[in-house]
């Protein structure tokens, strides 16, 4: 390791000069971020509307997950399709937090008034048959022992995501799970967890979840067109440290490291490199990465089920990257703002309708269907997404290899040929 | 014709001109939040349309208050976070007067600290599991003494059951009502080990295993009976199962709490006849409402759709609505709200829902054998029984009442004299 | 034609006036049932009975009549005069009505006016046990059999004597011996002699039937009671230990309790209510209300109140453990005289092994039924994702094209036999279809990018969802089994298994035959197996590997489909049934092993027997099972990444 540091003896350059697409980046996400605020109901014209504001912010969080999953896949070359079990995970983290607090107060306010004071027990009684009534219980469960603990559960949010990463990335990159195999292995970790998650028993309210996130303990007052917006900086916040940190990590050697392993995983390891635990370092990362995005966005969304971290968000999140553009951090946040925000215009209601003559298209019916078909027609015409466009623009040439394969990340940009 | 259309509209133009003191701003825009795609559109679409033919009717005949009603149509997808946002959107951006939606508890939970925040108004028109009450929802469906507790009696005094297998899909409503069912079969006397409790997934298909079991139950000579909240189409092959392990209704009866016709058209009922389902409302009830209200349905969206009973609630709600809408003179929802209470309605299986002060309706409870022709035999009737927002079955909310008339509270707790919460657990 | 005219001449009639219908109401029969009138219009079982009761000890010729047209909700009421009649729906607003007491027809009128008697289940049961008098001896063996149906639910001490008379002139063999079965049961709960019963009990040694099982439980039943000396007696069935399953601790001390021989303990609430009760002055017990936010505070301050004897005194620890020790807990028989509950006892104890043989038996056959059905689902997989190593996520909505298949084939075919006897092959047919299109357009230019496959597999399959959910709707649709595959396969009360399980079994076995065939012994086969181990080589030999790969997806995509009609008849067919399977096919893959139709067989055996096991374990959370399922596989893998059997050498890396 320390000599290919001495074979670089040149000082580098500031990543933001190396990469000027970084900078691009930040600035484009201040400008945004200001411009939003201004319109904002909540401090600015009341333009747009706080729902917007939320959708935007939940947006911001879902650009920040998709960053992680480029970094697994579109660098690493790990296609994992269990990554939104992580992001559910920050999501639970920090719900328990926010519902145990909640509760905590409205059961206190009611007790004040009881000709006895309230005991301890009491007042934990009382929350966990306000919580757990809905669910037909009245125990905390051994997992919300450290509800009651703001910065417990904050660390939770990132120690429970990277530990259940590092545990089962262990174990699947140790007996050399690969390719299809490791994506079905990890598909079947996130279902795993779901169900798990759905049953009662598991002491998170199964099916229902954690909800009302959005009202901040003892914030009451504030109104939420000034709470979404606190969100809506946070979110923004993480995405550009996020993208930077991102950033930093691939433009390094290990970047270097990591898309050879992408590229050709048996020719690193014959070089000496210990391929297993680079893996195990950028799955864990991105899982923490992916937990911070959860416990943004669920505080934003108001509750968090099961349902959410059913393997079939994990693929959404694989289809955002590979429309945006995989191995390319900017691809990645184009596509998961691009993808779900169409999304949610579509399903909402307001694109109009098509008439093809007797054919009457309602876009609520036929929008899955034509992301569907246009995901397969960018994995088979363009796979490098949206991504793609920006290599036009700058005219920037793939590799000539004259007919022979790219090999598995096909889609990737790779830097140094495409320097060429 | 003509005459009649001009009649109507001279009406409502005398009616608006007649009025200017209430300038109510036209049109008043009406809500309507069921998921249209995802996993609960099977059910959650036909309530949709059920909205659109009632908001039809309304506007025939001269819309409300002097204007035309319009929808505003939005598709939650299943999703329950996107209830949330959608639910925003319609009340913030699109201005509505009120919302017609949700079905699945969890997506309800969702909804209610938006609803209350901006302080909308929410007709839920299925049968849920209680132990709720907001200031800003009405709850048109069934409540556990609505629905399930009257299928228990029925099952204890007319079928003579002693042995009970509750089965259920997992999630909040059957655990919910199996525990109160529980509770409530503990205080009859049924001991402990004579309930046997078992959850599945949603879509479980499965159920071999189960059946087998519940016929087990029966090896201590006492007659078995199983109350079924499985949901969706699950149903399916829990009833297949059922029909092909030749357990016949006289031996075990299943009696479902959401299983209506909509259900079965999924099914061949040959081998399920004489099974019960307990709802408020059953398409064969036999009134000249109803007849009307079948015959529109069919005439809009086609002759081999059926009716069920959330689609009822949704009924009797909306024109209760648009009764207490007119009474207090605006949609406006807090002079809208005090007039819903004590809003009577008749119901179309005969008889008059009334709206109580906890938001929820008085409605008779209909329990039905399953016929061949995938409809429902009415083979029990009672009168109005007035929804019960907090069971008295469980300790922790047999202290608790509501009434947002008199007390204000929806979640009072009648021994220590104090309103708990003012919003609602979600 | 004629017929409408008379019937428009009849409502005309009846519109004029109601003429009135020429009926007997002062028939014994009818005046019977309007004494009763009040409780039979009820028709509830708590009060029905003496209605029945009184019709059939009446001895009239009618009362069968009555009870069997009451029974089958074929007698009405006329609103306004009250009485009963007989009745047929001619359409929806007309009826035929007949006299109960000689049955003959008095004409048809109008339904308004008439209440139909709808008696429950309850109540039907009760009528077919007051029927049986009437029925056992009846002349039609299928009214025989009824009777015995009624007996067995609703068994009444009235129908041992009636039953014992009709075995000896029963003719036909099958019912002879139920009758006999039947007369022993009854023997047993009825009887008022000690040694017939016990004979009756023995008789049944090691049967394992429910019937049996439900007739000898209620003899044993037992009582918990307590003394404080070891009890005597005959019929003491056991003394128990508290603490023991049998006897928690708190239950025990509950029922001493209950008897009134100690103080209680009291819970926190109670507690709490006391001491609000004697709050005086901010103060209770010598404690101020401030300092009562902790439970030991207020202990000492409700002991401080017992002191001065304004409360109760509760028991302590050591109280509760004296009292304990100073009792004895025992059962004691209640359900039978003792010694027939021991023989009966006796009984059980021999039928439980056997049971519990059968129940194993029976978890057997659930399993190998899933396990059937995952490898019918997986079969295709295995043959695409195994040979040509191409993961196809919308597998699962091959599985649902099929099943719609079958639905559409139904819809067209009325006849349930020949549907699906059609439905097979156009099933096949369709998804081959589906597959060679889908080869040819996306995943032929996706070779060697299994991740891109996989992902682009997905996209045609949320597409191929939402596409059957625009066309079907989202409500599940019939598809209907054949009235021969109805019913199951009876070996006893605790084995069986329904026929349509059965046949999906058949037709995974027929599945793995055909494709070892065609592997194995045909041209195809050997052209598949060569280009999967070298594709070069077999195309400088001559061999098209393009088609080879497009008729091999075909063949998987194709049983896909045929696998859909099948699981559609024991399950449901909606757009979304495709991912019920899909994890649970790959699951069961890449456990078995790639490439391997034995491995796609032991991974589905191993995948439906251990799910099955769980639920053995855990019977009431279905879900528990899935999830410690998938989560075994996780952990399977880890040891034999390549599943149960794993290609070794070259083919291995292909």
């Amino acid at each position: 390791m320390s000599d290919l540091t001495l074979s670089a003896p040149t000082r580098r350059r500031p990543l933001v000069l190396r990469h000027p697409s970084v900078l691009v980046f930040l600035v484009v996400l201040a400008l945004f971020t200001l411009g939003v605020t201004l319109l904002s109901e909540g401090i600015g014209l009341g333009v747009i509307s706080t729902s917007f504001i939320k959708t935007l912010g939940k947006t911001l969080c879902f650009c920040l997950v998709a960053l992680a999953m480029d970094l697994v896949w579109g660098y690493c070359g790990i296609l994992s399709l269990g990554h939104m079990a992580f992001f559910g995970l920050g999501g639970y983290a920090i719900g328990m937090w926010l519902m145990y607090e909640r509760t905590r107060r409205i059961i206190v306010d009611s007790l004040a008034t009881a000709e006895l004071p309230a005991t301890p027990q009491e007042i934990s009684d009382g929350i966990a048959s306000q919580i757990f009534g809905v669910v037909g219980a009245s125990d905390f469960p051994p997992i919300w022992a450290f509800a009651h603990s703001l910065p417990l559960q904050l660390a939770a949010v990132i120690v429970a995501p990277g530990l259940l990463a590092l545990v089962f990335g262990w174990l699947a990159f140790r007996s050399r799970v690969t390719g299809v195999y490791l994506s079905i292995l990890t598909q079947a970790m996130t279902l795993a967890l779901a169900l798990y998650l759905f049953q009662n028993d598991s002491g998170l309210r199964g099916n229902n979840g954690l909800s009302g996130l959005q009202n901040l303990p003892g914030l009451d007052l504030v109104p939420q067109s000034t709470v979404s917006l606190w969100f809506f900086w946070a979110s923004a916040l993480a995405l550009g440290a996020g993208y930077l940190f991102c950033a930093w990590l691939v433009s390094g050697k290990f970047g270097s490291v990591i898309r050879a392993i992408r590229d050709d995983e048996t020719r690193v390891r014959f070089l000496g490199y210990p391929v297993e635990g680079f893996k195990l370092v950028v799955f864990t990362l991105t899982a923490i990465l992916a937990g911070i995005a959860g416990a943004l966005y669920y505080p934003q969304a108001g509750i968090i089920n099961p349902a959410e971290v059913a393997p079939i968000a994990s693929i959404y999140l694989a289809v955002w990257v590979a429309i945006g553009g995989r191995g390319r951090l900017y691809g990645a946040v184009i596509g998961a703002a691009f993808v779900s925000l169409l999304s949610s215009w579509f399903t909402g209601g307001q694109a109009p309708d098509l008439k093809i003559g007797s054919l009457h298209i309602q876009w609520v019916d036929w929008w899955t269907v034509l992301l569907g078909l246009s995901f397969v027609a960018v994995t088979l015409f363009a796979p490098k997404g949206i991504g793609g466009l920006v290599d036009l623009a700058a005219r920037i040439k793939s590799p000539n290899r004259h007919g022979a394969d790219l090999g598995p990340g096909a889609g990737a940009l790779r830097e140094r040929e495409a320097d060429e | 014709m003509t005459r009649n259309l001009f009649l109507t509209t001279a009406t409502a133009a005398l009616i608006a001109a007649g009025l200017p003191a209430l300038a109510q701003d036209c049109p008043i825009k009406v809500g309507v939040l069921h998921s249209l795609s995802g996993t609960m559109a099977i059910s959650e679409t036909t309530l949709k349309d059920t909205m659109l033919m009632l908001v039809d009717e309304q506007n025939a005949k001269g819309g409300l208050l002097g204007c035309q009603i319009e929808t505003v149509v939005v598709d939650p997808a299943s999703d329950w976070p996107l209830f949330a946002e959608k639910a925003r959107e319609l009340i913030s951006v699109h201005d509505v007067d009120v919302i017609f939606g949700n079905w699945t508890s969890v997506s309800r939970k969702s909804v209610l600290p938006v609803i209350e925040e901006l302080n909308g108004l929410l007709f839920y028109p299925v049968q849920y599991e209680g132990e709720e009450s907001s200031k800003n929802v009405f709850y048109t469906g069934a409540a556990p003494n609505q629905q399930a507790i009257p299928a228990t009696d029925y099952f204890l005094e007319e079928l003579g059951v002693e042995k009970f297998a509750l089965l259920g899909t997992d999630y909040v409503y059957p655990r919910t009502t199996n525990n109160i069912l529980e509770s409530y079969l503990k205080s009859k006397g049924i001991p402990a080990e004579d309930i046997f409790v078992n959850y599945t997934p949603f879509g479980h298909s499965d159920w071999s295993k189960i059946v087998a079991d519940v016929v087990a139950l029966g090896a201590d000579g006492k007659k078995v009976g199983v109350i079924s909240t499985i949901n969706g189409d699950a149903n399916v092959g829990f009833y297949k199962e059922l029909a092909a392990a030749g357990i016949s209704a006289d031996d075990i009866p299943v009696i479902a709490f959401s299983v209506g016709e909509e259900e079965l058209s999924g099914l061949d009922t040959a081998n399920l006849v004489g099974h019960l389902a307990a709802w408020n409302y059953f398409q064969s009830a036999e009134s000249e409402a109803n007849d009307a209200f079948i015959a529109a349905w069919k005439a809009k969206m086609g002759e081999e759709r059926v009716t069920n009973d959330p689609m009822e609630a949704h009924y009797i709600g909306f024109n209760m609505w648009v009764n207490a809408a007119t009474e207090a003179g605006t949609t406006d929802v807090d002079a809208v709200r005090e007039k819903m209470w004590g809003q009577e309605f008749p119901n179309l299986t005969g008889g008059t829902a009334v709206m109580g002060v906890n938001h929820h309706l008085a409605k008779p409870v209909l329990i039905g054998e399953i016929q061949d022709d995938g409809q429902f035999d009415i083979v029990s009737q009672t009168s109005e029984v007035p929804g019960d927002a907090w069971t008295d079955f469980l300790p922790d909310s047999a202290v608790l009442i509501s009434d947002w008339k008199d007390l204000g509270c929806g979640m009072y707790n009648t021994e220590t004299k104090t309103c708990v919460q003012i919003k609602s657990n979600y | 034609m004629t017929k409408i005219f008379q019937r428009f001449l009849f409502c005309l009639l009846c519109l004029l006036g109601a003429p009135a219908l020429a009926q007997e109401a002062d028939a014994p029969i009818q005046q019977l049932l309007q004494h009763h009138g009040e409780i039979i219009a009820k028709s509830s079982r708590k009060t029905i009975a003496p209605a029945i009761d009184a019709l059939a000890a009446s001895g009239l010729p009618a009362a069968q009549q009555v009870l069997e047209r009451w029974q089958a909700k074929e007698m009405w009421r006329d609103e306004t005069s009250g009485l009963f009649v007989f009745a047929e729906e001619i359409d929806r607003d007309t009826l035929r009505i007949f006299d109960p007491a000689n049955g003959t027809e008095i004409g048809a009128v109008p339904d308004e006016g008439y209440k139909q008697l709808k008696p429950n289940s309850g109540i039907r049961g009760m009528i077919g046990a007051a029927l049986v008098q009437f029925q056992l001896s009846a002349p039609d063996p299928v009214t025989r059999a009824t009777a015995l149906d009624a007996i067995e639910r609703d068994p009444d001490a009235s129908h041992l004597l009636a039953l014992r008379n009709a075995v000896g002139n029963e003719s036909d063999p099958a019912l002879k011996a139920r009758k006999a079965r039947l007369e022993r049961l009854l023997t047993i709960r009825f009887d008022t002699d000690t040694a017939t019963r016990i004979e009756a009990i023995e008789s049944f040694a090691g049967d394992p039937a429910v019937d049996v099982r439900a007739t000898l439980n209620p003899l044993v039943a037992t009582r918990i009671e307590v003394a404080t000396a070891a009890p005597q007696g005959d019929d003491i069935a056991r003394i128990l230990s508290v603490g023991s399953d049998a006897l928690p601790r708190a239950a025990a001390y509950a029922l001493l309790v209950e008897d009134g021989l100690v103080a209680p303990v009291l819970s926190r609430a109670e507690k709490r209510a006391a001491l609000i009760a004697h709050l005086r002055d901010g103060a209770v017990g010598g404690y101020q209300v401030a300092q009562l936010d902790r439970e030991d505070a207020r202990d000492a301050a409700y002991a401080k109140l017992a002191e001065t004897g304004a409360v109760a005194a509760v028991a302590t620890e050591a109280e509760v453990s004296a009292a304990l020790d100073a009792h004895v807990f025992y059962e004691r028989f209640i359900g039978a005289p003792p010694i027939v509950a021991r023989a009966a006892l006796r009984a059980l104890d021999a039928i439980e092994t056997k049971v519990n043989l059968n129940r194993a038996a029976d978890l057997v056959l659930d399993a190998l039924s899933l396990a059937s059905i995952y490898f019918l689902a997986a079969i295709g997989l295995a043959i695409t994702f195994g040979v040509m190593g191409v993961i196809n996520m919308a597998h699962g909505e091959f599985i649902m094209m099929g099943a719609y298949t079958g639905y559409v084939v139904q819809q067209v075919i009325p006849n349930y036999t020949v549907s699906i006897l059609a439905a097979l092959p156009i099933a096949f047919a369709v998804t081959f279809l589906a597959g060679v299109a889908m080869e040819r357009l996306v995943i032929r230019w996706l070779r060697h990018r299994p991740l891109e496959t996989l992902l682009a597999t997905f996209g045609i399959s949320i597409a191929l969802q939402q596409i059957a959910k625009n066309i079907f709707g989202t409500q599940a649709r019939p598809l209907t089994s054949p009235a021969w595959l109805d019913g199951s396969l009876v070996l006893n009360d605790i084995v069986s298994i329904s026929y349509i399980r059965i046949a999906i079994f058949v037709l995974a076995l027929v599945f793995l035959a055909l494709f070892l065939f065609v592997m194995n012994r045909t041209r195809l086969g050997l052209e598949v197996r060569a280009v999967t181990q070298n594709p070069r080589m077999a195309a400088s030999m001559g061999i098209n590997p393009d088609r080879i790969n497009m008729l091999t997806f075909g063949l998987g995509s194709g049983i896909a489909g045929i696998a859909g009609v099948a699981i559609g008849l024991y399950a449901k067919v909606t757009s979304e049934m495709g991912q019920d399977y899909i994890v649970q096919s790959f699951m069961t893959v890449v456990v078995g092993g790639v490439g391997n139709i034995w491995g796609a067989l032991v991974g589905a055996a191993m995948v439906g027997s251990l799910q099955k096991g769980i639920e053995w374990f855990n019977p009431s959370n279905t879900l528990a099972a899935q999830t410690y399922m998938i989560l075994f596989v996780i952990l399977f893998i880890q040891f034999r990444p390549r599943g149960i059997i794993a290609l070794k050498g070259r083919a291995a890396e292909a």
